[in-house]
């Protein structure tokens, strides 16, 4: 039987009450709970102070506004599964969500809480930095804005300081631009061996940005800069992909575990990341 | 802390730890032992009960969390002695072996068909994704499913 260590529980009324409860190091966001219950309940987390914001509906929205794709921290993942607005914009969003956990977790976890708790295995991770999403964290003296890409100091660690949350996420939206994710798990619902985001932006056949996220595979702040770079400015042809995606397999620096061993995780993000750039660029074309 | 929530129509209060879980609220506080206490990881899909109008696992919610809301179990289906026809179809298509998953079974194809009274089979695997049957009996689950979906009038609700 797995029991959480004691804990205090607390329901915030509003956001300001939320960051008025979250005032010490040891309490901790609870949202959809999906992470962070398990963990608690294997001891891997023992906060003092659980602060449950499951009732602010006006963290729960997705919706465009000033050229931005503003996702409430608060929206499941079946929202987002299912928001027309998103996956016409970025159709990597639905490729990703279908393969998140199982249609029951879906309707719970949240898409803030997946990047909170900052697993190198959690998929949106990498989707929010291929996308090159902003999070706007929100503290009693206002908001302040942070690149995902700067957002995970590490394993289950995040920029977030005690007093703060996470409130929206950014995504700028451009025309022109496809996007897809590709994943390898073990079994239905499970988490990825390896997968791969990509973000293309193209200019008649030409990349002019390129965004890459790889999940599970210790690249820095999941993304593969390298491939990256060398994508852009470069003819969005299939030859370039494989090249970019042999570069990304290079530098990313998987661990072998009971998923698998090295050698194989770079295999998946060499293939994966050549499908999903092919089908962003499809998508771009489209 | 004191908890109420609304558990299949009737209001329960309990004085309970903030870390009880949901699932162990209802089987041990309240004794609706209908839901099963499975993998314990939120995985098997066993303790699936409905919170508010939302199917969850309920080993991987507190019972805090519930306070002031309404849940719904497995023993909520049948209405005045009349089965749901869901439980109907498990009874017809014999979609349960040793039964350890069904009241999670039930309640999300319960869901499932409030919200789709007619789903294709590709739809009800991909809900029930989440669910495991350890005697592997999905096929008569699936199929247990769309006898309900096709009897939906036929048992008064």
């Amino acid at each position: 039987m797995q029991v959480p260590s004691h804990v205090e529980y607390e329901r915030a009324t509003s956001v300001e009450h939320a960051l008025a409860l979250l005032g010490r190091p040891d309490h901790r966001v609870l949202a959809g709970g999906h992470s962070l219950i398990p963990m608690m309940k294997l001891r891997l987390a023992q906060p003092g102070v659980l602060v449950d914001i499951n009732g602010l509906a006006e963290l729960a929205y997705i919706r465009i506004e000033q050229g931005q794709l503003r996702i409430g921290a608060l929206a499941r993942h079946a929202d987002l599964l299912d928001s027309a607005t998103a996956g016409q914009h970025y159709p990597i969003f639905h490729d990703a969500e279908r393969v998140v956990a199982d249609p029951i977790v879906r309707l719970w976890g949240t898409v803030g809480g997946s990047l909170c708790q900052a697993d190198p295995s959690e998929d949106l991770s990498a989707v929010f930095a291929a996308v090159r999403a902003t999070a706007v964290i929100r503290g009693r003296d206002g908001d302040r804005e942070v690149p995902v890409r700067e957002f995970h100091l590490g394993p289950y660690e995040t920029v977030i300081g005690p007093g703060e949350l996470l409130a929206e996420i950014r995504v700028p939206v451009h025309p022109s631009t496809g996007s897809a994710y590709e994943k390898v798990a073990r079994r239905v619902g499970d988490w990825s061996v390896a997968a791969a985001g990509a973000v293309l932006r193209l200019q008649k056949q030409t990349v002019k940005q390129a965004g890459i996220g790889l999940t599970a595979v210790a690249a820095e702040h999941f993304v593969a800069a390298e491939a990256e770079d060398f994508l852009r400015g470069k003819p969005a042809t299939e030859e370039n992909f494989s090249k970019a995606a042999k570069i990304a397999a290079e530098h990313c620096r998987p661990i072998p575990d009971q998923r698998g061993p090295e050698d194989y995780k770079r295999h998946l993000v060499g293939e994966l990341t050549t499908r999903a750039l092919r089908r962003a660029a499809a998508r771009a074309a489209s | 802390m004191k908890v109420t929530v609304t558990v299949n129509g009737t209001d329960s209060a309990r004085d309970v730890e903030p870390r009880l879980l949901l699932i162990h609220f209802l089987r041990d506080e309240l004794g609706l032992t209908g839901s099963h206490w499975g993998c314990d990881t939120s995985n098997c899909g066993s303790c699936v009960v409905w919170l508010d109008e939302t199917p969850v696992k309920a080993c991987t919610v507190l019972a805090a969390m519930a306070d002031g809301r309404s849940v719904r179990t497995v023993e909520d289906l049948a209405k005045n002695g009349q089965l749901d026809p869901v439980q109907q179809g498990f009874i017809e298509c014999h979609g349960l072996q040793c039964g350890f998953c069904t009241p999670g079974m039930m309640m999300t194809a319960r869901w499932l068909l409030d919200r789709n009274p007619d789903p294709a089979e590709a739809e009800i695997r991909e809900v029930l994704s989440g669910l495991l049957c350890r005697c592997t009996g999905y096929e008569n689950i699936v199929r247990s499913v769309r006898w309900a979906a096709e009897h939906a009038e036929d048992t008064a609700k």
